[in-house]
């Protein structure tokens, strides 16, 4: 489903990702682990064609199609959802009236009609339920003066409704207590199908204990250093980053 | 980011929807103005002689004033007297009776700004006062509103015919002297709208104008007088267009609001004067002033006004709470996008005792484009128990536009209260980001956004008006996102 292929990419003139390949199929999970700062984040970001970062090398497919060519709206339309670390708030408009634009958006987009606000008012509190989110929510500012717990739940509800074929969460599980972590974990494995791709990105090994991947990789200084199955990420609690020869800034200063 | 920079240059690209010209005969009088022009305007108009008089005083008045200088904007000086001071389009008969009569093109004309009047006639119960350059064309709904006993006429037909409520109330809010472009407005105001609700009347509709400046180098000077009896109410809406050109044109309006004990006046602007195009030619400098004094006990007046258009705006609409209890309220979205400017806001002037007022003020700057909120709270000595509640937040989209906020409070009675809060913001990458991730393209994503920001003022619209508004904003962003 999606291919990555030597990828380079730059923030402000500063290369973080120096050569990521990376093959995912349909169907799998796959985490992302390693230290602060080894570009987990911006690996998320690229993909889901983040204009603050500049791809200078390499190419990156999904299902064939050239994905660095499309713009960000038409990545998200051909099913790629970030799930977003820090969910920004944007005052005054309703999270209903934003998850229709989007739904409505990728509907319009798959030929479907759109949804009208009784119908989607109905979906979206289904849906809401699943990640044990109020329905009150939805007639709030999107994401305003939620708490972190809610918005990273907002997410998950986002990535439920839409239905996206490759689903990347980035850090999903900071800042969780572990009741929520166990919430948004339900969340995402009701995402997990046959037809759907996702991919992890967390520093700790604590989120695979509910959401299991197929496959673990290590990214470090912007490269992929070592890849294996889940019994890589128990093996990387145990014995820390450093047994890799990768220094753990944050753990360093712990 | 790049996103939003190259949205906002996007966005600017837009073109002016109601950018024609209508081909009219049109009776225009040559540029100037002097006593023999307001002469000759008053004699057309058919004015008994106290308004000649007015108006002859106010232009003799006008002549030693200052053109003011301290608005937040910047304007090549115009010069008065190559502006043409009347204009009226040509009819074969003296004033069509019904809209059967009137001249078919400027019926197009109002198709093209979206205002059947047919439609709005049947669908909305909107009375529509249209006024076309200088000269009231069409007048709709007179009979209900009659037989309620509310007076909706132009301005120029009820100098002749309700002389006696005329005299006493112009210049009664707005006086002839009161600054540059109000004595301007009182030498030369060409026609507008004139409203009398009589006492416990509710106005049965909305009343709506329609304003259009169309004849080249034609200033447009309404006026438009309001009054509320004991008890009444009505709300009144007012929507501009003009269409593109290169030059400049000037439109010096006045209103005048005025409340009786218990009445309510609401006032809704929605404002689109061509705004000039990219590189910022063109377009109608908007010089207004607008006030309404609650004069009776527990009145209120509301303005609220959705400003997009005009290369420059320099307005105010202002309360002077001289009513014990009564209430002001100013509810503003401004948006600047490409050259324009506008320096707007509100003046609460509290004289009577637990008078309060509300002010929520939305600006919000595209392009390189200047927003000034200008607001004035004042509590004289006897407004004892007073409060006034401000609220003044400014977007900004992209990096090369300004947004500025001159509040000034004075207070001379102690017991007065006053709340200022102010913010400013900007569509942050981060935003359009989420937006464009989730599938949602540039530009309906800057529209929500704004559309959120100014989702209090939008609140207070008449309905139709608040949709209206909204699709305004997307149209007057379109471009700013790429």
């Amino acid at each position: 489903m999606l291919s990555i292929k030597n990828l380079h990419a730059s923030v402000e003139g500063k290369e973080i990702l120096k050569g990521i390949n990376l093959e995912i199929k349909a169907g799998e999970v796959h985490a992302i682990m390693g230290p602060n700062g080894s570009g987990k984040s911006t690996l998320s970001q690229v993909l889901a064609g983040n204009e603050a970062f500049e791809v200078t090398e390499g190419e990156v497919t999904l299902n064939g199609q050239n994905l660095l060519e499309l713009e960000t709206e038409d990545r998200a339309l051909e099913g790629i959802f970030l799930a977003f670390q820090y969910p920004v708030e944007i005052p005054g408009v309703s999270n209903l009236q934003f998850l229709r634009t989007a739904v409505n958006a990728a509907r319009q987009h798959q030929g479907q009609a759109e949804m009208n606000a009784a119908e989607f008012m109905k979906l979206a509190k289904e849906v809401s339920k699943q990640v044990d989110l109020d329905p009150a929510f939805l007639k709030r500012g999107v994401n305003e003066g939620f708490s972190g717990g809610e918005k990273k739940r907002n997410e998950i509800m986002q990535a439920l409704l839409l239905q996206p074929k490759l689903a990347i969460l980035d850090e999903t599980d900071s800042g969780l207590d572990i009741d929520a972590l166990k919430v948004v974990s339900d969340g995402v494995n009701a995402l997990r199908a046959e037809d759907r791709a996702i991919l992890m990105v967390t520093h700790y090994q604590r989120l695979l204990d509910y959401i299991v991947p197929d496959y673990v990789h290590v990214l470090a200084g912007g490269r992929i250093i070592k890849s294996g199955g889940r019994e890589l990420a128990l093996e990387l609690e145990e014995r820390g980053y450093g047994w890799l020869g990768i220094k753990d800034e944050e753990a360093a200063a712990n | 980011m790049a996103t939003t920079d190259k949205e906002v240059k996007e966005l600017i690209k837009r073109e002016y929807e109601h950018g024609f010209v209508t081909e009219i005969e049109a009776d225009t009088f040559e540029p100037g103005l002097n006593e023999d022009v307001i002469r000759r305007l008053s004699a057309i108009k058919q004015e008994p002689e106290f308004m000649l008089e007015w108006r002859l005083k106010a232009y003799r008045r006008w002549l030693e004033m200052e053109e003011p200088d301290w608005a937040h904007v910047g304007y090549p000086k115009i010069d008065y007297n190559s502006i043409s001071y009347y204009s009226a389009p040509k009819r074969k008969e003296d004033m069509p009776q019904s809209l059967d009569e009137v001249d078919p093109e400027l019926l197009k004309t109002y198709e093209k700004l979206g205002i059947p009047l047919h439609e709005r006639e049947k669908l909305a119960g909107v009375a529509v006062d249209a006024v076309f350059d200088s000269v009231s064309v069409a007048t709709t709904f007179k009979e209900p509103l009659a037989k309620a006993g509310v007076i909706f006429c132009s301005i120029s037909e009820a100098v002749r015919d309700y002389p006696e409520l005329v005299q006493k109330y112009l210049g009664s809010v707005v006086p002839a002297g009161d600054n540059f472009f109000a004595g301007l407005n009182a030498a030369a105001f060409s026609d507008g709208t004139f409203v009398y609700v009589p006492k416990g009347v509710r106005c049965p509709m909305e009343l709506s104008t329609y304003f259009r400046i169309n004849a080249a180098n034609t200033g447009q000077f309404e006026r438009t007088l309001i009054i509320a009896d004991e008890g009444s109410y009505v709300s009144y809406l007012e929507g501009c267009t003009a269409p593109m050109r290169d030059e400049n044109q000037l439109h010096a309006a006045v209103v005048e609001l005025v409340a009786m004990d218990d009445a309510q006046i609401k006032y809704s602007t929605v404002q689109n004067w061509y705004p000039g195009d990219e590189e910022g030619k063109g377009g109608i400098f908007n010089f207004v002033t607008k006030r309404g004094t609650c004069l009776g006990r527990n009145s209120k007046i509301s303005w609220t006004q959705v400003e997009t258009g005009s290369a420059v705006t320099w307005k105010y609409p202002s309360c002077i709470l001289r009513g014990d209890n009564s209430v002001g309220e100013f509810y503003s979205v401004a948006l600047t996008n490409n050259y324009q400017q506008a320096d707007t806001g509100t003046k609460m002037i509290h004289l009577g005792k637990n008078t309060s007022s509300t002010i929520i003020s939305k600006g919000i700057s595209a392009g390189r484009s200047s927003n000034a909120y200008r607001g004035l709270v004042k509590f004289q000595p006897g407004a004892e128990g007073a409060r006034n509640f401000t609220q003044c937040d400014s977007l900004l989209i992209g990096d090369q536009c300004g947004a500025h906020t001159f509040p000034y409070i004075e207070s001379r009675n102690k017991s007065a209260i006053v709340e200022h809060e102010a913010t400013t913001s900007k569509v942050s990458d981060e935003q359009m980001f989420l937006c464009r991730q989730r599938g949602i393209d540039p530009e309906q994503a800057v529209s929500m956004i704004v559309n959120g920001f100014c989702k209090e003022v939008f609140k207070e619209l008449p309905m139709e008006f608040a949709v209206e508004a909204g699709k305004l904003l997307e149209v007057s962003l379109e471009g700013s996102v790429g």
